[in-house]
């Protein structure tokens, strides 16, 4: 029966990092429809980028943080700016096609750059202690770090959305970007910031991958999926939704890694399925007036 | 002279709405648009806003070439539009709705709390979605939006759409108070005798083109349906 | 009352030249090495992959980044039907269409669930569902995959020199009824509610055109027919793994990355796209990931500053068309009037 509930426990943590990967994708399709296929890479060039600067500074993980995040800003920004505003319009392929092109773009260059050899981002002594809670229970201190990580980011989006004047100007430009000019909101600039503060949360979830997980230039994709199902399941445009989607994903792919190693990814992805084909608005959709 | 109109065109594509309009507005005036639909008087709006590109020197406010400019930039001079429909933000709240207005945060007598009390029943409903209210409170909401920028310069598209009488009426009764403070307007109008009581000068539009323009205590009734008509 | 007759914008153009250039194509074997003949087989193979891609997005506006599932799923359903059932492997090729057609229907009452960039990925995930579920699959070689046993290579033909001209010539024959299908779908009624649907869809659906039913007609169809190269691809290489058969890269991107250099929404855009593909690969391939590099930066800027692609360009600089799919409307002669008489 412990075996189960540590399942369960390893599962929500675990749904904590899907959720972050998932924040940065809900974000961007909240303020312009725009799906980002590149979502998955710009995580592992993330990863990335903390390892450069962690091994060259030689720093740890949450300073290599502090200098990665911005970067990342700054590239979510230039992107939006020089490229993606381009795509944006009625039609359905430019943007699907550009974001493609640049994952394939990300994926190779990482590769050539550093090898298909894994890394890791070592992050000392916090990557093995853990919290013993009851029996045969225990909660790794870095697994629990991230979904409290989770969480605070979700709650700080939140919080940037609805109470600050950005976060109005955002809502305001996804609403009606037209009459959003009319307020003085220059629309190439407001999507440029969204896409800042989306890699800023990338860079986030980038660093925690890396100290979590081995990690490689091809593993993107997935990463992208991950995010997707979370923000499938949990319902389209609510980050809190999202959290739970994660948490439901973590719980699902938990559940059939125990039942058969082999069988991880295809739980969650049956999770999916299922609920797409259940509840296809998802779990605690946010409705639209 | 604030706003200078001349020989503007305007093209949605390869279809020409406006054929070389001209008008002025001076400060402290208010000046009504009429014309049937499709005469380009949206359009003319859309233009002076900057969500239509024109000649730099088509449109000029304040002696300064604005035709070219994008409407973030127009609103920052001190420029509103009222859109046609009202067009809130529907995911916001009537509060936010009105801050959002006031975005740009220029100097100016308008603030939230003169705006609610322009409007009161606005007020009242600060918090609700801005869809929950009535017609005639969005068109409230809009035009408080608006205000909220402090505009020089206040274009309002077809306040009446969709409203009943008695609430047009309250409407109207609110624009004297905006001149008041500051705000110049143009008003563009379906409902004539609405648009002549508000306004001082009229010009009338036909099919892209001014057809007559002139003082709207001047204007007789014949000149009016002549030149609205095209007969 | 006069009548009207619909005709097309002409003839297929140049049908002369395209005989003669299938002629010479089906010749090969004549001609060409054994190199030749498996290049040309892949060129064809990525010329259906990639007209295919065009009908979904280009026409139907379902734009996919997961047809490699169905790839996939007609390679092992070749293997399945051959090794498993003892099917004559060149009847395993249109019987793998068919099953692929079938589980195509479930795939997309679950897909068609989503809109847009949500169903782009989520047939990602369903390519990804499938891909696990063939590395579960032991009996198939589960994750490393497995070959075709010699018996059933054998049975194709009895020399090595008449099998490789067969499947070379199933490989033609294969692309052209492909192309042919593609042809007569777009000239016919789906055709015009296709691209009525493609050009504004509310409006095609005021119109009393069943959309859904026809995107959905559209998927089953591409799904057949990807299956079916799908299986004549794995038949050529001879082996099998589920990484290969499922891999995003060679069935999607590529095929992608052909189609929107070539032009997308025209047939011709995707010959020419393959076509490009393959004089690229034969003298940048020693570049390896720098050459995938490149693609991805030239499919970015092919769709942002020449969208419809090298064929796009083409029509409009010459307005060459090989498959007009105008239609015109042709007032015919007056046939007699009722009896009204001039005065």
């Amino acid at each position: 029966m412990t075996i189960w509930i540590n399942v369960i426990v390893q599962g929500v943590l675990v749904g904590g990092l899907y959720a972050m990967f998932a924040a940065g994708l809900s974000l961007i399709f909240g303020i312009m429809r725009l799906v980002n296929i590149a979502h998955g890479d710009l995580i592992v060039l993330a990863a990335y980028l903390a390892l450069v600067t962690a091994e060259t500074l030689g720093i740890g993980p949450l300073p290599a943080l502090l200098i990665v995040a911005p970067l990342m800003a700054l590239v979510g920004y230039a992107l939006q700016r020089l490229l993606l505003n381009r795509t944006l319009g009625h039609d359905l392929l430019p943007p699907l096609l550009v974001t493609f092109g640049l994952s394939v773009i990300i994926q190779n260059g990482l590769l050539e750059l550093f090898s298909a050899d894994s890394r890791r981002l070592q992050a000392g002594a916090i990557e093995v202690a853990t919290f013993p809670l009851s029996e045969g229970l225990s909660i790794g201190a870095l697994p629990l770090l991230s979904f409290v990580v989770a969480v605070a980011v979700i709650g700080a989006l939140q919080l940037v959305l609805y109470r600050t004047a950005l976060g109005r100007a955002f809502r305001a430009t996804a609403d009606d970007p037209d009459v959003a000019q009319l307020m003085g909101l220059d629309n190439q600039h407001i999507f440029a910031l969204a896409m800042a503060l989306s890699l800023a949360v990338v860079a986030v979830a980038g660093v925690f991958l890396a100290v979590r997980a081995n990690f490689d230039p091809a593993i993107g994709p997935a990463r992208l999926i991950f995010g997707f199902e979370a923000v499938i399941i949990g319902g389209l445009g609510s980050l809190w939704g999202t959290l739970a989607g994660g948490v439901l994903l973590g719980v699902a792919q938990a559940i059939g890694a125990q039942l058969d190693p082999g069988w991880q990814m295809l739980a969650g992805h049956l999770m999916f399925l299922l609920v797409l084909a259940v509840r296809p608005e998802g779990l605690f959709p946010r409705v639209r007036a | 002279m604030l706003l200078e109109v001349a020989a503007l065109d305007a093209f949605y594509g390869d279809f020409q709405a406006l054929f070389g309009v001209s008008l002025r507005v001076a400060a402290g005036e208010a000046v009504a648009i009429i014309g049937a639909n499709g005469a380009g008087k949206s359009t003319l709006l859309k233009s002076i806003a900057g969500l239509m590109r024109a000649r730099p020197d088509a449109i000029r406010f304040d002696g300064v070439p604005i035709g070219v400019m994008p409407a973030h930039a127009v609103a920052s001079r001190g420029i509103a539009l009222v859109p046609e429909g009202r067009r809130l933000f529907a995911s916001l709240t009537v509060e936010e709705n009105l801050l959002i207005g006031g975005q740009l945060g220029r100097p100016g007598r308008w603030t939230l709390q003169r705006v609610y009390a322009l409007f009161p029943a606005l007020a009242e409903r600060a918090r609700m979605p801005a869809p929950s209210l009535s017609g005639g409170q969005q068109q409230m909401v809009a035009l408080g939006r608006a205000l909220m920028s402090n505009p020089r310069l206040m274009l309002c598209d077809e306040l009446s759409l969709g409203l009943a009488p008695i609430v047009v009426r309250d409407i109207y009764a609110t624009l004297p108070a905006i001149l008041g403070q500051g705000t110049s307007l143009i008003i563009v109008e379906q409902d004539i005798a609405q648009a002549l009581k508000a306004a001082t000068q009229v010009y009338c539009l036909q099919e892209g083109r001014v057809a007559l323009a002139g003082a709207a205590r001047e204007l007789t009734r014949e000149a009016i349906a002549a030149a609205y008509f095209g007969v | 009352m006069s009548a009207v007759r619909v005709e097309f914008g002409g003839r297929i153009g140049r049908p002369a030249l395209l005989a003669i250039v299938v002629i010479a194509l089906a010749a090969a074997p004549a001609w060409g090495g054994r190199d030749d003949l498996r290049l040309l087989a892949e060129i064809y193979a990525y010329v259906g992959l990639a007209s295919l891609w065009n009908l979904l997005a280009g026409y139907a506006g379902l734009v996919s980044v997961g047809q490699q599932a169905y790839v996939g799923l007609g390679a092992y359903l070749l293997f399945a039907l051959t090794l498993l059932a003892g099917v004559p492997p060149l009847l395993a090729i249109p019987l793998a269409g068919v099953i692929a057609a079938i589980v195509a229907l479930p795939a997309a009452a679950l897909l068609f669930r989503l809109r847009g960039h949500y169903f782009a990925i989520g047939t990602w995930i369903v390519a990804e569902v499938f891909r696990l579920l063939a590395s579960q699959a032991s009996v198939l070689g589960g994750g490393s995959g497995l070959s075709l046993p010699v018996g059933i290579v054998t049975s194709i033909a009895a020399t090595r020199q008449e099998r490789e001209f067969l499947i070379y010539w199933v490989a033609l024959a294969l692309v052209l009824v492909v192309l042919l299908l593609i042809v007569a779908l777009l000239r016919s009624r789906y055709g015009l509610a296709l691209k009525a649907i493609r050009d504004n869809e509310p409006a095609a659906l005021s119109n009393g055109i069943d959309v859904t039913r026809i995107k959905v007609i559209v998927y089953i169809v591409t799904a057949f027919a990807t299956a079916m190269i799908g299986a004549l691809i794995f038949l050529q290489k001879l082996r099998i793994s589920p990484d290969a058969a499922f891999s995003v890269n060679d069935w999607t991107a590529f095929v992608i990355f052909m189609t929107v250099i070539g032009g997308i929404g025209r047939i011709e855009g995707p010959i020419i796209g393959a076509v490009v593909f393959f004089a690229l690969r034969q003298t940048l391939a020693d570049l390896g990931t720098l050459y995938l590099l490149l693609l991805g930066a030239v499919a970015i800027v092919v769709m942002l500053w020449a969208p419809k692609g090298i064929w796009g360009l083409i029509v409009a600089r010459f307005g060459w068309q090989v498959f007009p799919l105008e239609r015109h409307v042709v007032a015919l002669a007056r046939s007699q009037d009722s009896g009204a008489k001039a005065p």
